[in-house]
């Protein structure tokens, strides 16, 4: 993948020091430093330029210097990136997990009783029932960002889990990364679905035509799962991305059978209805149950990250729906820029 | 040789977990084979997907939670 067009000032400075190189100098960029949740998770120019710092981390791009992962000015960037980010998103899901630890009786009654707190439209709905073939594919092209490095964000947290917390994850990801054969890690079973409705299996291919929120729902993931003391919030995220997963698959393949996409484009939906109905399990209980037993401090954090997936979730999937009940894309617009 | 152990993990208004296992036979004695390191076996029995859990049970029981809420609704008005 290409580094992709920056969407404003910030992006345009990280962007410029990206396809430097290594260099002295300082990186002189105009910061905003407040701003609502929701203003922060929809910012375009904050979430791509932060999406493409943390893609450093994962596969870099082929025209940016790989020693730029490390380079001082865009780590020190990154940081005040984060700040926002995880400001942000504190903010939002602070109600939630008010209520939670106030109502519940344990921790698991918290976390499932956070995971529930949605309060948006549901997307799976929509896609099972409504959307056109045009809207199906636009959901294909904006999930892709995701699910071609799926399971990859949690797999940061590994080194930093002991214990059964950390045999639990191994399980879960063993099954993630194929159950030891590469034809079924999930990753390529989702290139597969795009194969099979005709669109492009490359990573990162739709990137430039991905709205911010989404944007943010991927940025979170690389927030919690590259900072160690953020690893509750990632455990968290992934109990809650597992648990509310199962049911909306099976939405997913009937929406893709209903507008007549062939099982190729399926299968992906129909192999989670399965896995992550053992996986909700395994991270609620396994992952999450066990580092609250042994680090009961984390708690609080956990389900901060919960709750971060249901709302920015959320936040994405009305954006979504919006778009589409009005009648247009919810593909970002790219004004000037060839696609 | 280490003897291999099958575990089984009964979740609480879930399904059961099963670790260890090749093969898994229903009640109508069809076998059906296991692809995972674990498994998740339907204990509530609507699930569309014999012998595995396919999440029916919570729909089911958020229906239920749905129509207590109503009938408590009902008796409070």
């Amino acid at each position: 993948m290409r580094l992709m067009h920056p969407r404003g000032p910030v992006s345009e400075g990280v962007f410029a020091r990206m396809l430097r190189g290594p260099s002295e100098g300082a990186l002189g960029i105009p910061f905003r430093t407040d701003g609502s949740a929701e203003t922060i998770l929809t910012d375009d120019d904050l979430q791509i330029a932060l999406w493409a710092l943390y893609e450093l981390h994962y596969r870099g791009f082929t025209d940016v210097d790989e020693r730029m992962e490390w380079d001082p000015q865009l780590i020190a960037v990154r940081g005040r990136l984060e700040a926002l980010l995880e400001q942000a998103v504190r903010g939002l899901v602070a109600p939630f997990v008010s209520r939670a630890e106030e109502q519940a009786e344990s921790f698991q009654a918290a976390l499932e009783n956070v995971i529930q707190s949605s309060d948006g439209p549901s997307l799976a709905v929509f896609l099972q029932r409504q959307a056109t073939v045009d809207q199906y594919l636009e959901f294909l092209m904006i999930r892709s960002l995701y699910h071609l490095k799926e399971s990859d964000p949690h797999a940061w947290v590994v080194p930093r889990l002991t214990g059964g917390a950390k045999v639990a994850l191994a399980e879960l990801q063993y099954d993630e990364f194929g159950a030891g054969r590469a034809d079924q890690l999930h990753q390529e079973l989702f290139a597969r679905t795009l194969r099979g409705a005709d669109l492009d299996d490359r990573y990162g291919a739709y990137v430039e035509l991905t709205p911010a929120a989404t944007l943010a729902a991927n940025n979170v993931m690389s927030l919690f799962g590259l900072h160690r003391r953020l690893r509750g919030a990632a455990m968290g995220h992934l109990a809650a991305f597992e648990t509310t997963s199962s049911l909306p698959c099976r939405k997913y393949a009937q929406g893709a059978d209903r507008l007549g996409f062939s099982s190729e484009v399926t299968q992906y939906f129909d192999e989670h209805v399965e896995a992550d109905a053992v996986h909700e399990h395994v991270a609620q209980r396994g992952i999450c149950g066990a580092m609250v037993s042994e680090e009961p401090q984390l708690a609080n954090d956990i389900l901060v990250g919960a709750a971060a997936n249901v709302h920015v979730g959320n936040l994405e999937g009305s954006q979504l729906i919006s778009a589409w009940e009005a009648g247009g894309s919810a593909l970002r617009r790219m004004e000037g820029v060839a696609a | 040789m280490t003897p291999r152990i099958c575990g089984v993990e009964v979740i609480p208004d879930g399904p059961a977990l099963l670790r260890g296992v090749d093969v898994v036979t229903d009640g109508e004695g069809n076998e059906h084979q296991v692809t995972r390191p674990v498994v998740a076996v339907c204990l509530c029995g609507r699930t569309q997907r014999d012998p595995w859990c396919d999440g029916t049970h919570k729909a089911v029981q958020e229906a239920a939670r749905k129509a207590a809420s109503q009938r408590e609704d009902r008796a409070t008005r």
